[in-house]
């Protein structure tokens, strides 16, 4: 019994020795800052800043390698709380970006070229023919966006339809490196006037493919400020430099212009919200 | 000789009775032809045309856009009525040379003159080989004379004429071998002239008594020639399947035929050549057969490059009964087409027209580990985990599980009792792999 004692409290008392020098021989350089900033940050490890994780870019803000406001997912409040850390002002960023997926072809306007079955997937879907819609352009619907999207803003409608919800959306851009359509853009979270579609098909052909497809008729680039919207390839793109009138969207034939967060009806709850502070 | 025994592999029915017995007929002038300029696997071809420009038979319309391309040529003399955006058959919408033909079909100036093959040395042959548009005509579209180009430390020792023929319904390379036995040896022997080999082995499926036998009259007089009857089991006439039941040889993973020694050529790629080098005709017509339980009368086609399924069919005695799918090439391998208005390219060797009763809608489910798919993976691949690791996005642990040597051939799809969409799974991971190989340089 008493030689059993002796010897254990012998081991650890070595081990004791042994670790407490591995301690000292192997330190890490740790900064204590780098910590709290990791604390501060959303901690999705979404990959949105270009680094590994939130840990790295927490050890490089806490370096001075990276700007206080690097994190494109935390915002201002997160560039607050950063520069707070480091002990720095934040003199406040530009406008937010939030993503916007530029199609309304949902499967009741746009009509499809073919019955596709294979892998519910909208890179694979694009790998046959580009996609079973009439509109080469149009959201292919299977939901590969809403897949990789890391905080849940992608919300995927009946009609196969993507829809980014713009106040959970925090710009981190993973939609649209995922869209096999390119058709996910990122634009300032302060406009709220859009042009729904990507089709640079000439009128007749986008109208034949989707009811609601830009078909180049050029009424919105005449209602609105100069050069606010300008014409590429058949398809009217907004310059978001610009502040566009709401009146703008209802010259549209198409109805491909909206005006989100609009209430339809005074006293009616918007539908999507768009702004504010993160 | 039993020898054919690869590892893995299907007996899918074959169905090749519905057309085997039909001798090629030539479909009269379409009233158009759409020609796409990306007909060979590497680089497209660039256009060298526009629209309004008068054209003669043979007349280059794409040039080479590099080592690894081919120039294409007008299948007829007529006008080019546009260049626009059309279905490809192999699922992609590519550009096109809309064409209508004069009806004269007029030869371009220096074609289809008679020359001797006499005195032509091995860069010659090549060079006509590729001036003529001459690509693998098996499906693969890869250009010939990139084939007959190994780098001088390769040293090869057989030819394979590859006649197997393994996909099901496909019969366009069975009759080329019963009526153009002649023009496909002496393709064969200029391939071997250019490489220099002396052994030239003719393969083909034993479910083609009559080719085999009259390969067989036809290499008696040959030295070096001989003709393997094989064992039907698909996919037989895969390049690295085929070398291996031949031969024995394994093509290392990642690598070609030449690696062993060996070149590989189409029945049909070698009787082009034969053209090309003894006519200077170029690729501007192929076999195609027109068959399934959906077409009225199934035929073996020869048909100009350019013309559209639907004139086909309708050469076919058009659709019969509630015809359903079109597919282009074989069932096991074929891409299914969504109009008629696609055109036939080079690599189109057929046109399977299936019924509703035989196309069946699968609800594909999750994959139950039974471990099928890797009995008959004939490169030895694990498709489950593939499919599995595909559908997770984990493209690098499919690159790590070697997805780029699946040659794509559907064997783990057609024995999948989930029915799983595997191929449709590599495809898209081959594709990010290929771009991560990018990204990495």
């Amino acid at each position: 019994m008493i030689t059993a004692v002796i010897a254990l409290a012998a081991l650890a008392f070595v081990a004791a020795f042994g670790l407490a020098i591995a301690a000292r021989v192997f330190a890490v350089p740790h900064n204590p800052k780098a910590d709290e900033i990791e604390e501060a940050l959303p901690g999705a490890n979404c990959g949105a800043c270009a680094l590994p994780g939130c840990a790295e870019l927490a050890k490089r803000i806490a370096e001075g390698k990276a700007d206080v406001d690097a994190c494109p997912v935390g915002g201002e409040g997160v560039a607050r709380a950063i520069a707070a850390i480091m002990g720095m002002e934040f003199e406040g960023g530009g406008d937010r970006k939030v993503a916007l997926v530029l199609c309304k072809g949902s499967d009741q306007v746009a009509a499809k070229r073919f019955f596709y079955n294979g892998v519910f997937d909208c890179n694979s879907a694009a790998l046959v023919f580009g996609g079973d819609k009439a509109c080469t352009y149009g959201c292919l619907g299977l939901g590969t966006c809403a897949g990789v999207c890391p905080f849940g803003a992608i919300e995927m409608l009946p009609g196969g339809l993507a829809i980014v919800d713009p106040d959970i959306c925090t710009g981190c851009t993973k939609c649209v490196a995922a869209c096999p359509k390119g058709i996910i853009k990122m634009v300032p979270a302060s406009r709220n006037l859009h042009i729904l579609c990507s089709s640079h098909d000439k009128g007749g052909v986008a109208r034949k493919h989707c009811k609601v497809a830009c078909i180049g008729c050029m009424k919105c680039v005449k209602a609105a400020p100069e050069g606010a919207i300008t014409m590429d390839n058949f398809l009217a793109v907004i310059d978001y430099g610009f502040e566009i009138p709401a009146e703008v969207a209802g010259e549209c034939p198409m109805n491909t212009i909206v005006v989100i967060g609009e209430a339809a009806v005074a006293g009616e709850e918007p539908t999507v919200a768009v702004g504010g502070d993160a | 000789m039993g020898r054919s025994k690869f590892f893995g592999g299907v007996h899918p029915s074959y169905n090749k009775g519905l057309a085997d017995s039909r001798a090629i007929v030539e479909i009269p002038m379409p009233e158009k032809l759409i020609v796409f300029f990306a007909q060979n696997l590497g680089v497209p071809s660039q256009p060298v045309v526009k629209k309004g420009d008068e054209v003669k038979k043979g007349q280059v319309i794409a040039e080479s856009g590099g080592f690894v391309s081919t120039p294409i040529h007008a299948p007829t003399s007529g006008t080019i009525d546009s260049i626009g955006i059309h279905p490809s058959p192999v699922g992609v919408d590519a550009s096109a040379a809309v064409i209508i033909p004069d009806g004269n079909d007029e030869w371009f100036e220096g074609c289809s003159a008679e020359r001797s093959s006499e005195g032509l040395d091995a860069d010659k042959i090549k060079e006509i080989i590729h001036d003529n548009g001459i690509v693998g005509m098996g499906g693969a579209t890869f250009p010939t004379h990139v084939k007959l180009s190994p780098p001088a430390d390769k040293k090869m020792d057989i030819l394979v004429i590859n006649g197997a023929e393994c996909e099901p319904y496909l019969t366009a390379d069975h009759r080329l071998m019963v009526e153009h036995t002649e023009g496909i040896l002496d393709g064969a022997a200029l391939f071997a002239a250019v490489i220099g080999v002396g052994r030239v082995i003719i393969a083909i499926e034993k479910n083609k008594p009559d080719a085999i036998e009259v390969m067989r009259k036809a290499v008696a007089s040959r030295d070096g020639f001989s003709v393997e009857a094989m064992d039907v089991i698909y996919p037989q006439g895969a390049e690295k399947q085929l070398i291996y039941a031949l031969t024995k040889r394994k093509v290392p993973a990642g690598g070609l035929p030449m690696d062993v020694g060996v070149l590989v050529q189409n029945v049909g790629t070698a009787l082009a050549a034969c053209d090309a080098v003894r006519y200077n005709r170029p690729l501007i017509e192929r076999v195609v057969t027109v068959t399934g339980s959906g077409i009225k009368e199934p035929k073996n086609v020869l048909a100009r490059v350019g013309t559209r399924f639907e004139d086909l069919v309708n050469f076919c005695g058009g659709l019969e009964g509630d015809a359903a799918k079109c597919i282009n090439g074989g069932p096991m391998m074929g891409v299914a087409q969504y109009s008629l208005d696609a055109a036939v390219t080079k690599g189109t060797s057929g046109l399977v027209i299936l019924r509703q009763e035989e196309v069946a809608q699968f609800v594909s489910d999750a994959c139950v580990r039974c471990g099928r798919c890797l009995d008959a993976c004939p490169m030895g691949l694990n498709p489950s985990a593939l499919s599995i690791f595909a559908e997770r996005m984990r493209f690098e642990d499919t690159n790590e599980y070697n997805i780029m040597d699946c040659i794509e051939c559907g064997c783990c799809a057609y024995v999948c009792p989930s029915r799983r969409p595997m191929v449709h799974h590599f495809r898209r991971a081959k594709a990010e792999v290929r771009k991560l190989q990018k990204k990495a340089g």
